[in-house]
């Protein structure tokens, strides 16, 4: 199977989820080399996927370039791929990839499946796992065209080292069409000393258990004693005890960290719909027949507000944070 | 300004799943039906915009006859014109947004709205799918919009903040929750739209891309080890996240 994966700079090196697609690619391309794209990233970015085992990567060079100008970004990914011949583009579901993959799929004529949580090679086909319905079902989906666009939810599959590829890379220059219209970005607006919970790797969330804004320094303060981001139940960012990008579920965001700490939230399934995939769930509520308890692994059943500084006091005991 | 609103039906979320007959879909007996919620605040932002700038807006769903509830909705809250594109199959996304691409290229509006996601198979695919097809611009998840002449600027949300897009008509965007709260049709309004036409046209012929072979209800594999609120039971619990589960 020849994969081309889509990746993204960051810092020294990629985004996390860069490193969890190549991961993925290389455990279906049964021994096919892997191939990458990126935009306006230097070589040293990209070398940092070789452990990943990233078998070579075009880099299309200039700034702007790391602006999400889908239309333009997509019509150069679908040039790559067929110039190189892939079968199958992978991407991460970030705001990125779910832009940038549909306009992918239409250009290659392929079958798009997103948010994914498996993959597979059926002798030659690529076979996806996806949830569906808040995460109430599963589908197993597959193309049934010669090609194949995915994207991948972030944090599922595991970013694994293997032996270091001899990761070759090349410039693309890809040929825009002088039609191609696009949206461009004129701005960013980051939220500024906050850690946001769609990338963060452990996420404390507090629901209306916990009464009022003014006690939301007991969930922050758990979640210093972790490393953590804050995240909220909707009750509470529809009460405006906290603002909307920290809201977790089906309508604010989806997350999947290596651990997610629910207090004071009961569990309704369009919050479980945004959570649910998470590697380790932990639930802080009084009430031991909440549903939160059916998701969780470890729950403890007690009041937040005696609970939460108990447990901040004994994990930092452990982390030293 | 002539805007084209895409919504669809979708289970509410409360409803119970189970897996039907064949395998692939859901059992619909007994399931509830519902206008997406995304999908209220493309209904809106499209009357907003008609608010702003004349012009009429048309609401669009494909799907089965009894999708028609969705677009009676949208007609009480205010479209001017209803249209089904009849898909008693539930069909790929493909298909959905070769419909809404094919049905543009005839109606030419200057602004389709979308939903940023539909909460059945969450899968945000449509609203940029049709935008390649036409050939146009598309902003997600739109949190902000403001529309001058043929010039939009809006604010899309992205992990860790907001980015400030513009884009120029004909253009497509998807709302956000927190674009416009979505109003609640009157009840004489749900009256009248009652006995207005609703046009209907056939799916696109094109075929899917995608194929479901199976679906499943997703089993539990937790450890669901819960304890009390002793100080040995909290202490417990971080020796177990510490040394079992390795998250601290
Ligand atoms: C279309 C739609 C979309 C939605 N999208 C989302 C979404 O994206 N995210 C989301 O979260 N919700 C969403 N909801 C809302 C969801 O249905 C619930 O209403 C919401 O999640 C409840 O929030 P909560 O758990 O904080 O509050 P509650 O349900 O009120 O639960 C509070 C919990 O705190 C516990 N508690 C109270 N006091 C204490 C205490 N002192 N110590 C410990 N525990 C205590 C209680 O036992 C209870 O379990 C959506 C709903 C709809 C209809
Ligand atoms: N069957 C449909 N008919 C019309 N519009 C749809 C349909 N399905 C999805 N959409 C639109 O596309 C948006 C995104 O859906 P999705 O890409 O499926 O997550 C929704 O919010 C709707 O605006």
């Amino acid at each position: 199977m020849s994969i081309l994966v889509v990746l993204e700079p960051s810092g020294d090196g990629l985004k996390r989820t860069s490193y969890e697609a190549i991961t993925a690619a290389v455990s279906c391309a049964a021994g096919a080399p892997v191939q990458g794209i990126i935009f306006d990233a230097t070589e040293s970015q990209v070398s940092s996927a070789s452990i990943y085992g990233l078998s070579s990567c075009m880099i299309v060079h200039g700034p702007e370039w790391n602006q999400l100008q889908s239309s333009f970004i997509a019509s150069a990914v679908a040039e790559a791929a067929t110039s190189i011949d892939v079968t199958t583009v992978i991407f991460a579901a970030n705001a990125y990839g779910k832009s940038i993959a549909p306009r992918v799929a239409v250009r290659l004529s392929a079958g798009l499946i997103t948010d994914c949580v498996e993959l597979q090679n059926n002798a030659g086909t690529l076979a996806a796992v996806r949830p569906v319905y808040s995460g109430k079902a599963r589908v197993s989906v597959h193309s049934v065209t010669a090609k194949t666009v995915v994207t991948l939810r972030p944090n599922v599959f595991t970013a694994k080292q293997t032996v270091a590829t001899s990761l070759s890379t090349s410039a693309f220059t890809p040929s825009i069409a002088s039609d191609v219209r696009t949206a461009s970005v004129t701005g960013h607006i980051i939220n500024e000393g906050t850690l946001d919970v769609s990338e963060a790797d452990i996420i404390v969330s507090g629901g209306r258990g916990l009464k009022g804004p003014e006690h939301f320094h007991l969930v922050e303060n758990l979640a210093k004693s972790l490393g953590a981001a804050v995240g909220a139940s909707r009750a509470v960012v529809d009460a405006g005890w906290r603002p909307h990008r920290e809201q977790v579920g089906q309508t604010g965001k989806t997350v999947s960290p290596t651990m997610y700490v629910a207090c004071g939230i009961s569990g309704a399934v369009q919050h479980l719909a945004g959570m649910s995939t998470s590697k380790i769930i932990v639930a802080v509520n009084k009430d031991k027949d909440a549903p939160i308890f059916t998701v969780a692994d470890y729950g403890i059943v007690g009041d937040v507000f005696e609970v939460l500084p108990k447990l901040a006091t004994a994990i930092s005991t452990v982390t030293g944070k | 300004m002539n805007i084209l609103v895409c919504i669809s039906q979708v289970p509410d979320t409360t409803t119970k799943i189970s897996v039907g007959p064949d395998g692939t879909t859901i059992n619909s007996t007994g399931v509830k039906y519902i206008l997406n919620p995304y999908d209220e605040f493309a209904i809106e932002t499209g009357l907003r915009m008609k608010g702003q700038h004349g012009g009429t807006v048309t609401t669009i769903t494909i799907g089965p006859e009894t999708a028609k509830e969705v677009l009676r909705t949208a007609l009480a809250m205010g479209s001017d014109t209803a249209v089904l594109v009849k898909d008693p199959s539930r069909s790929d996304s493909f298909v959905v947004a070769s419909s809404i691409a094919e049905y543009a290229q005839e109606s030419k509006p200057d602004l389709i709205v979308f939903g940023r996601q539909s909460i059945d198979f969450d899968s945000f695919q449509i609203p940029p799918m049709v935008a390649e097809m036409l050939g146009w611009p598309d902003i997600a998840t739109v949190s902000s919009l403001n529309i001058d002449g043929t010039d939009v600027t809006a604010e899309s949300d992205v992990e860790g903040g907001k980015l400030q897009m513009s884009a120029s008509l004909p253009c497509v965007i998807s709302a956000q929750k927190g674009l416009y709260d979505p109003r609640y049709p009157k009840l004489p309004d749900i009256m009248k739209a009652k006995s207005k036409p609703i046009e209907e046209r056939a799916l696109s012929t094109v075929s899917p891309r995608t194929a479901i072979t199976a679906m499943s209800l997703p089993e539990s594999k937790r450890l669901n080890t819960i304890v009390g609120d002793s100080d040995a039971d909290i202490n417990e619990i971080v020796r177990l996240l510490h040394e079992q589960a390795k998250v601290i």
